[in-house]
């Protein structure tokens, strides 16, 4: 018999997510994924599940679920109160929940997506090789509505860990170390240097798709658009309002604005983890 | 091939690599395919066809191959001897007077016109299963609508500057729609063992079906790509399909 989660709150947005889709950027498909990767990873080996297990990802107000067999439960990522039928329980480490209690993730405290994983881990059907919820081109299960029943897959025993384990904190202010290019050239040396030196901020409309932020338009050489070329995760895109977008897991496959810089992949787990009207500085890296 | 491609670095794993033209795009990309095949080519996780480049994407080491691919003897043209796909098209869409009108031909005309020709997929992206076709010749380049539509139905056959394209699953976009695909279920299947019936290189011919053989309007079947998404039109990137 398959464990079941039922989803009594489903929280502003919670998805499903596991490394994504790799090696089909060709056909139009989005990598997709988590994306706090390392969060996911972490809350995975805690709950005793091999690298790459569906867990769930919650957006800032977490999510509650109610399984019919006990299980155990890793909420990590953004930092959150949790709660089994309203008691206090760890975050970040395994939780035991009993057949029928509901395990409650609740607002972030700091950061915005939290990861629940689940020992045994989330079992729906994977389409082209993974569960993933891909929000751009409609790809993988829908996003969590309540009333949403999840199968859990079969669990291995939960390791004994450390109890401290290193959940890195939010960033209150997100660096991120860029190399220029491949349009670096769209954009004039003043362009460029606010680019480098000036300070922006995470604007609200920021999803999955990018980080969008706030603040000076940069400004470019010439206007028009390139003929459309493709993208990698982390691209720095200039829309024509001058804004940068930082591509994160669920970017389009190809576009056509010019991507001034590129975000070191390490420092991509900070930027999902950034609440609107943090500051953004972009750095540049070897 | 030396001489004419640009490339250019993306980041610390990937090369952009800068074609003079879509010929020549379409070329280097075979190449790649093949030499990928052959096991000649150094790992790369994305070969990522755009108009006019080839993003290499999950490059270990991007530095050796930049230097190398300079130096690569391409064909100049991709092999015309691939299969060929066939999209049959009832040409019934609601921008059929306006493109008849810009290629200065009777409204009839345009679906022949349009069906004479082979295309080929430059390149995808947009929407998974979604082909920028090239083969249409300049003179009949035609441009985007002033106003996109909110929602254009599954199967539209369309076009805007050089490129032709069938939408796989309903979505916003500006471009003319001069006909549907009956069935676009066929164009998008990621249960399928080839999940997109286009990709990059693949030659494709639209063969005309008379008005009123396709059943009314695209099939919707519960299967099919158009299930309601709760993810809004304005949800998506600021990517459009015109580029």
């Amino acid at each position: 018999m398959t464990t079941k989660l039922t989803v009594t709150r489903s929280g502003a947005l919670t998805t499903i997510q596991d490394a994504g889709r790799r090696g089909l950027a060709h056909l139009g498909v989005p990598r997709s994924g988590a994306l706090d990767a390392p969060a996911m990873d972490l809350a995975n080996r805690l709950a005793g599940n091999p690298k790459g297990t569906a867990v769930l990802e919650t957006t800032l107000t977490g999510c509650a679920l109610r399984p019919d067999r006990p299980v155990t439960i890793v909420v990590g990522g953004a930092p959150c109160a949790v709660t089994v039928d309203g008691r206090p329980a760890p975050w970040g480490a395994p939780v035991r929940v009993p057949a029928g209690a509901v395990l409650d993730a609740g607002p972030a405290t700091g950061g915005l997506r939290s990861y629940l994983a689940v020992s045994g881990g989330i079992a729906v059907d994977p389409v082209l090789g993974s569960r993933a919820t891909d929000l751009l081109s409609g790809l993988g299960p829908d996003p969590l509505a309540e009333g949403t029943v999840l199968p859990v897959g079969r669990a291995r025993p939960v390791p004994v860990l450390p109890v401290a384990a290193p959940w890195p904190a939010p960033p209150a202010e997100l660096v991120l170390p860029v190399r220029l290019g491949p349009r670096a050239d769209w954009f004039t040396e003043d362009g460029l240097r606010t680019f480098l030196s000036a300070v922006f901020t995470v604007s609200a409309h920021s999803n999955r798709i990018g980080l969008r932020t706030e603040g000076p338009a940069l400004e470019r050489v010439a206007e028009g658009e390139l003929p459309s070329e493709g993208m990698v995760l982390g691209a720095v895109q200039v829309p024509p309002d001058g804004r940068p977008v930082v591509f994160l897991h669920d970017h389009p496959t190809t576009g056509g604005y010019p991507v001034i810089a590129v975000v070191a992949p390490e420092a991509l787990a900070a930027a999902a983890q950034a609440a609107p009207g943090i500051p953004v500085r972009f750095t540049p890296s070897r | 091939m030396s001489g004419d491609l640009v490339v250019r670095p993306v980041g610390r794993q990937a090369l952009l690599v800068e074609l003079p033209d879509a010929d020549r795009t379409g070329a280097l990309h075979a190449e790649l395919l093949r030499r990928r095949a052959a096991g000649t080519l150094p790992p790369v996780g994305e070969i990522v066809p755009g108009a006019r480049t080839i993003l290499l994407d999950g490059v270990p080491d991007p530095g050796p191959l930049a230097r190398r691919l300079r130096d690569w003897d391409v064909p100049s043209a991709p092999p015309a001897d691939g299969d060929v796909v066939t999209v049959p098209v009832v040409y019934d869409g609601p921008d059929l007077a306006d493109v008849a009108a810009l290629w200065g031909v009777a409204e009839d005309e345009v679906g022949a016109l349009h069906s004479s020709y082979t295309y080929r997929v430059a390149f995808c992206g947009f929407a998974p299963g979604f082909g920028y076709l090239t083969g249409l010749p300049g003179e009949l380049h035609v441009p985007r609508r002033s106003t996109p539509r909110t929602r254009v139905p599954a199967g539209s056959v369309a076009l805007a500057g050089p490129y032709s394209a069938v939408y796989p699953r309903a979505t916003p976009g500006g471009w003319q729609i001069i006909g549907t695909m009956p069935d676009p279920s066929a164009l998008w299947d990621p249960a399928r063992e080839r999940a997109a019936l286009l990709s990059p290189g693949t030659l494709v011919r639209y063969a005309p079906l008379p008005r009123g053989s396709a059943p009314d309007p695209a099939p919707q079947s519960p299967e099919g790509l158009d299930l309601p998404r709760s993810q809004s039109a304005a949800d998506r990137s600021s990517d459009g399909e015109g580029r």
